[in-house]
């Protein structure tokens, strides 16, 4: 008599049925790839407009320096005073006017310069002209000081030193970078993923209780079936829903670049940083990140990174079912979610920081085998080298405390359902562990 | 008789509360077992536990000569009071589902619940939603899934409640039809009328202790006081109130008559037996109604309650 695949069944096709859900799992990635769209065609018309600048450049020393650029013209005032190029830039409406007096020494330029505008200008924009000045400036000291702008240059010197084990394995920089990566979209990745279903859980537990349904289920089952049922279930559901979510992003996403023309790159502007840095060594760096990546313990990953997502994730949808046992409705379970927060956002924190800090350290060792932040620190930590031992000891102890977790749920359950209409306190909880 | 369900001795304490205390009772097999008591006095905890939803603390329940083991829900079939079902699922699927989860196949499943639908005329409601129904047609549609899987044991906790008078003896019916057939039921309710009706034995709870137990009919043998209504018609009715007040005593009754007569009840003394008492009467006047007073159910209900 083994119910649970009855439980999973049902659970699955009543949250996949539900019309809420379907609408939802269509209408994310379509609100998703609108609003991606959106922000890209107004990025786009953003850089359509043309901004003029006057400049009125007293001192004379910077008339090579302003190059108009498609989406900014500088505009070189001639011989005029400052109040008459204040009305005129007024009366043309142009975008602002750079005033540069006449100095007697260049220190005095950083106190003298000044920008008009009608509003505050955009802070980008006034990044740009103080990069331009300061350079300018900066090469005409040096000049003063009788040392050649050129010279400087060519006697900068790159150092990147060469990393490598003691056993002789090639480390880089680089490799570390995509340790990270890795290791904070597994952390990332997990992080959504308890957010949106393990609500989803939660709700799902609570709905035997609202629909009174629960005396006849549960003499019929056990609770802890019951509620293992419930989160698998769930959690199948949410695995058909976020497969559908990345499967139709993909292919909308496709759809939209190719009929407005929207370069995805040009809409992240790290991406253009990123671009502008690399500049020509593209294939270098390709083949060194390929590199990278063929050195990391790759079956060793994606099997632990499976095992901890999976194991992670059901540890805290138990969690969540737990306060859906001992609550009756959804609006008393406000107190008891911080609770559950609490750790993941620990773990992701003592990821991002100590791991990266120092992934062998003591806190993050010990982070790593406690079960509630382990799927996190862990997976941030494999990359770097984790004796296997350790990683099966941290899975096991993530396991068991799934099933512990289960169990108090489902003790918590049994007697939650005695109490209807009564919200409970933390120390009836502990009470009715008891019972 | 053999004896279906034996529970023993059983206590049940929640925190400080103490819920049931030492309560045992014997259901025989066939019979319909009234399980009375005032709110809060302990039935629903004994239902529980004899479901497995709670365990006892202490004492043991023996279902059909063998203690309670979990295999064992599938003999029983439990309509709680706080009951429903799943809103946004469809009748019949749902049906489907909890017939299952009783140890049912599909196949046999689907079977019986034709069967039930056509018989209670449902049939039609196979693809609606929960939410769709009326309360009663709900009701309805637990009570089908409760008896489906043919079980031993039936529990009610107020069948009736939620129904109109034609589905209450729809139901009522069903119940008396299933005992026939071999179930045998424990029914706990505060419609008196329907445990006068329908039980055979009866148990009375009240603060958690049980406190009265037996068949109804020695039950109301043991509670009845040799009381007897009467119609008298005499010349004098003051003198005859004065007489019968001077031998015994005696309370004002109404019941309907074609006749203007004296109407009383009378209690006789044990040492008088009803044939004397009628002559005597007769000696009176012209006797026109004699009829010994039975405590209804709810009668010893009342006065159980208030004795404790």
């Amino acid at each position: 008599m083994n119910h649970l695949p009855l439980i999973i069944k049902r659970e699955y096709l009543t949250k996949v049925r539900n019309k809420s859900f379907i609408i939802m799992t269509f209408l994310s990635p379509l609100i998703f790839v609108g609003i991606f769209a959106l922000v890209a065609y107004l990025s786009s018309l953003n850089n359509d407009t043309v901004r003029k600048i006057s400049v009125l450049d007293e001192s004379g020393l910077f008339k090579d320096e302003f190059n108009s650029s498609p989406h900014l013209q500088y505009k070189l005032l001639g011989e005029t005073t400052l109040q008459n190029a204040k009305e005129e830039a007024e009366k043309e409406e142009v975008y602002g006017l750079l005033y540069i007096p006449k100095i007697d020494r260049l220190e005095d330029l950083s106190k003298e310069i000044t920008f008009y505008s009608e509003d505050s200008p955009s802070l980008s924009l006034m990044g740009d002209i103080n990069d331009l000045l300061e350079n300018k400036v900066n090469t005409l000291k040096l000049k003063e000081a009788g040392i050649d702008s050129e010279t400087i240059k060519n006697l900068h010197i790159n150092i990147s030193a060469n990393q490598e084990t003691f056993k002789g394995k090639e480390t880089s920089k680089l490799g570390s970078g995509l340790k990270l990566i890795f290791g904070g979209l597994a952390g990332y990745l997990l992080f959504m993923f308890i957010i949106i279903y393990g609500n989803m859980i939660m709700r799902s537990v609570i709905e035997e209780k609202t629909s009174r349904v629960i005396e006849v289920i549960i003499s019929s089952v056990k609770p802890r079936l019951l509620l293992l049922g419930k989160i698998f279930g769930t959690t199948l559901a949410g695995i058909t829903q976020f497969v559908v979510w990345v499967v139709l992003i993909l292919v909308l996403m496709t759809v939209v670049t190719s009929i407005f023309g929207i370069d995805p790159a040009s809409a992240t502007p790290s991406q253009q940083v990123l671009d502008n840095s690399v500049n020509g060594g593209t294939q270098q760096i390709l083949q060194d990140v390929m590199m990278e990546i063929n050195n990391l313990p790759i079956t060793n990953l994606i099997i632990m990174f499976i095992l901890f997502f999976v194991g992670g994730y059901l540890l805290y949808a138990s969690l969540y079912a737990s306060v859906g046992a001992a609550v009756d409705s959804e609006t008393d379970t406000q107190q008891f979610m911080m609770p559950i927060l609490m750790p993941l956002i620990l773990a992701v924190y003592v990821g991002f920081f100590t791991v990266i800090d120092n992934p062998h350290g003591t806190v993050s060792q010990v982070f790593s085998y406690i079960p509630f932040t382990s799927p996190v620190v862990m997976l941030m930590r494999i990359p770097f080298g984790v004796p296997l031992w350790q990683q099966i000891i941290s899975v096991l102890i993530l396991f068991a405390s799934f099933i512990a977790m289960v169990w108090f749920a489902a003790k918590i359950y049994r007697v939650g359902i005695l109490m209807y209409g009564k919200k409970p306190t933390y120390k009836e909880i502990f009470k009715w562990l008891k019972y | 008789m053999e004896k279906l369900l034996v529970v023993n001795n059983v206590s049940k304490t929640y925190g400080g509360y103490k819920a049931l205390n030492n309560a045992s009772i014997e259901v025989e097999k066939g019979s319909i077992f009234g399980l009375l008591g005032p709110n809060g006095a302990g039935k629903t905890t004994l239902i529980r536990i004899i479901n497995q939803i709670t365990m006892p603390d202490t004492g043991s329940v023996i279902l059909d000569g063998e203690p309670l083991q979990p295999h064992h829900i599938k003999y029983i079939g439990y309509l709680p009071e706080e009951r429903g079902l799943y809103k946004s699922m469809k009748v019949g699927e749902q049906a489907l589902y909890l017939a299952q989860l009783k140890g049912l196949s599909k196949q046999e499943a689907k079977e019986r619940l034709k069967y039930w639908f056509d018989r209670l005329e449902i049939g039609d409601w196979w693809d609606k939603k929960i939410q769709e129904l009326s309360k009663g047609m709900a009701q309805k549609i637990q009570f089908v899934v409760t008896v489906l899987h043919k079980p031993k044991l039936l529990i009610f906790d107020e069948p009736f409640s939620g129904f109109d008078p034609i589905n209450a003896n729809l139901i009522k019916d069903e119940i008396l039809k299933l005992r026939d057939e071999g179930a045998t039921v424990i029914f706990s309710t505060h419609r008196m009328e329907s445990v006068e009706e329908m039980c055979d034995h009866i148990a009375l709870i009240h603060k958690s202790n049980k406190i009265l137990d037996g068949k109804l009919i020695d039950i109301k043998r043991q509670y009845k006081n040799n009381t007897f209504e009467i119609g008298l018609i005499t010349q004098d009715h003051a003198s005859t109130t004065a007489m019968l007040k001077d031998k015994f005593e005696i309370s004002p009754a109404t019941f309907k008559s074609i006749n203007n007569e004296l109407q009383y009840k009378v209690r006789i003394p044990d040492s008088v037996s009803s044939n004397d008492f009628v002559s005597y009467l007769t000696s009176l006047g012209q006797l026109t109604h004699f009829v010994e007073v039975v405590p209804s159910a709810s009668d010893i209900f009342i006065e159980t309650i208030q004795k404790n």
